[in-house]
């Protein structure tokens, strides 16, 4: 039996009404071991303004690079109540933020491990299906030899890769540009 | 071939995990659709990137049973009073392109009241809010995929996309499935709706098959007499590929 998987249909811009309940701005809540970060940034439209209707979600694995699923078979600690998900609106200018842990590796292609990263799915108004990205860690030495940034252009790859916020311990910004000379990277998956 | 060693192995089965499947082609909508204005600032304009999927897109959010309300799937029950409208059942499965059930799996649901307005600050049409309707809802599906919401039918409304535009009757859906890479957004539509050629939402989709999928089937069976019609919305996900993860490489 082989079904197509159903067609996807923009959020339109009121997700909010249905969306809001599940909002997750602390993915890794209390008692989740791992170095704290902060992420911010806007979604921003091709001609640079913040897209105040847009939702992005994270889904993410442990400090020990786990992910909360029964597909994840490795041995390897998970805390009880870690779920990994994060769920976020944008407000009137564009902007979102939220807070976590810095993820460990995961396994990629041939089992060789990837660079910590969490994977983002962007969704808004005018979007007619989901756009997928990742956000990487400043200055991690695996960022070199990752599986997904190695596909990328090189000048392209620093759309992906957080900055460090000066004066701030623990603070990233990292932006969503949908299009236009500094659009992000996004990802057919 | 799989690594022996590769963290990603089952150690029972020792089967390699499986992707997921890439849609067929014409059946998901391009980024850019200009009929639709809203994409054309905000569509990608640099081709995307192909990645194979990894651990990362083949996991996915997995629920406790307690986030959902099990109260969350009657629209009609959220406030003291019940809302105006014509009372609907809406129900149907949500299956893998395999044909399998997706069970225990977070739907959402939002929509317009009967009058074709949003209880939300940005929906400023001339159509009255209903006090008794915020129309929003949720459930996890059963073992074997089935979930059923209780609601009003949605009214048509216009939005300024063009010259007296009006979108169809429509509900929002927000399903997760087992993994980051099943995840989707769609919308239900109405059997018999005159504005649903009309559509550019509707319309994105080359394939016109995959179009009308998103039209639901009035359905005796889940009619209640004197109560409500129902309608009926199976929704299929990416399902597994025979290609297992590793090979991928």
């Amino acid at each position: 039996m082989s079904l197509q998987a159903t067609t996807s249909q923009t959020v339109g811009p009121y997700f909010r009404i249905g969306c809001t309940w599940l909002n997750r701005d602390d993915i890794a809540g209390k008692g989740v071991a791992g170095e704290r970060v902060t992420i911010e940034g806007r979604v921003l439209d091709g001609d640079g303004k913040g897209v105040p209707d847009a939702m992005l979600e994270i889904w993410q694995a442990n400090s020990q690079g786990k992910y909360a699923h029964p597909d994840d078979q490795q041995k390897k600690p998970l805390e009880q109540g870690f779920i990994g998900f994060g769920r976020v609106p944008t407000d009137n200018e564009g902007k979102f933020h939220f807070t976590t842990i810095k993820p460990g590796q995961v396994p990629g292609p041939g089992g060789k491990p990837q660079a910590p990263h969490l994977v983002v799915s962007v969704f808004a108004r005018g979007l007619l299906r989901r756009l997928i990205t990742r956000i990487y860690f400043p200055d991690d030495p695996n960022n070199s030899s990752d599986y997904a940034l190695g596909l990328v252009e090189p000048e392209r790859r620093k759309t992906l890769v957080a900055r460090r916020v000066t004066g701030r311990d623990g603070a990233l910004a990292w932006d969503v540009v949908l299009q236009g000379d500094n659009e992000t990277v996004f990802f057919d998956c | 071939m799989a690594n022996a060693a590769s963290p990603s192995q089952t150690p029972e089965s020792n089967a390699p995990v499986a992707c997921y499947r890439r849609p067929f082609a014409g059946t998901q909508p391009p980024h850019l659709h200009p009929p639709y204005a809203s994409s054309i600032k905000r569509a990608p304009q640099k081709p995307l990137v192909y990645l194979a999927h990894t651990l990362s897109e083949i996991t996915g959010p997995v629920f406790p049973r307690e986030t959902a309300n099990p109260k969350a799937s009657d629209l009609t029950r959220q406030h003291k009073g019940e809302p105006l409208g014509e009372r609907i059942v809406v129900s149907g499965r949500v299956l893998d392109e395999n044909g399998r059930p997706v069970p225990q799996t977070l739907v959402e649901v939002w929509q317009a009241n009967a009058a074709g307005r949003y209880r939300h600050d940005r929906d400023t049409h001339n159509a009255p809010l209903d006090p008794n309707f915020t129309g929003c809802g949720h459930a996890l599906t059963d073992d074997e995929g089935r979930y059923k919401f209780i609601t009003v039918r949605p009214g048509e409304y216009p939005w300024k996309n063009h010259y007296n535009a009006w979108r169809p009757a429509h509900i929002h859906f927000s399903v997760f499935g087992p993994a980051f890479a099943t995840r989707l957004v769609t919308q239900m539509y109405f059997p018999g709706d005159p504005l649903i050629p009309y559509d550019p939402i509707f319309n994105c989709t080359a394939d016109e098959k995959a179009r009308n999928r998103l039209i639901s089937i009035f359905d005796w069976e889940t009619t209640l007499p004197e109560e409500a019609l129902g309608y009926k919305f199976d929704i299929i996900l990416s399902g597994r590929d025979a290609t297992p993860m590793e090979d991928l490489t």
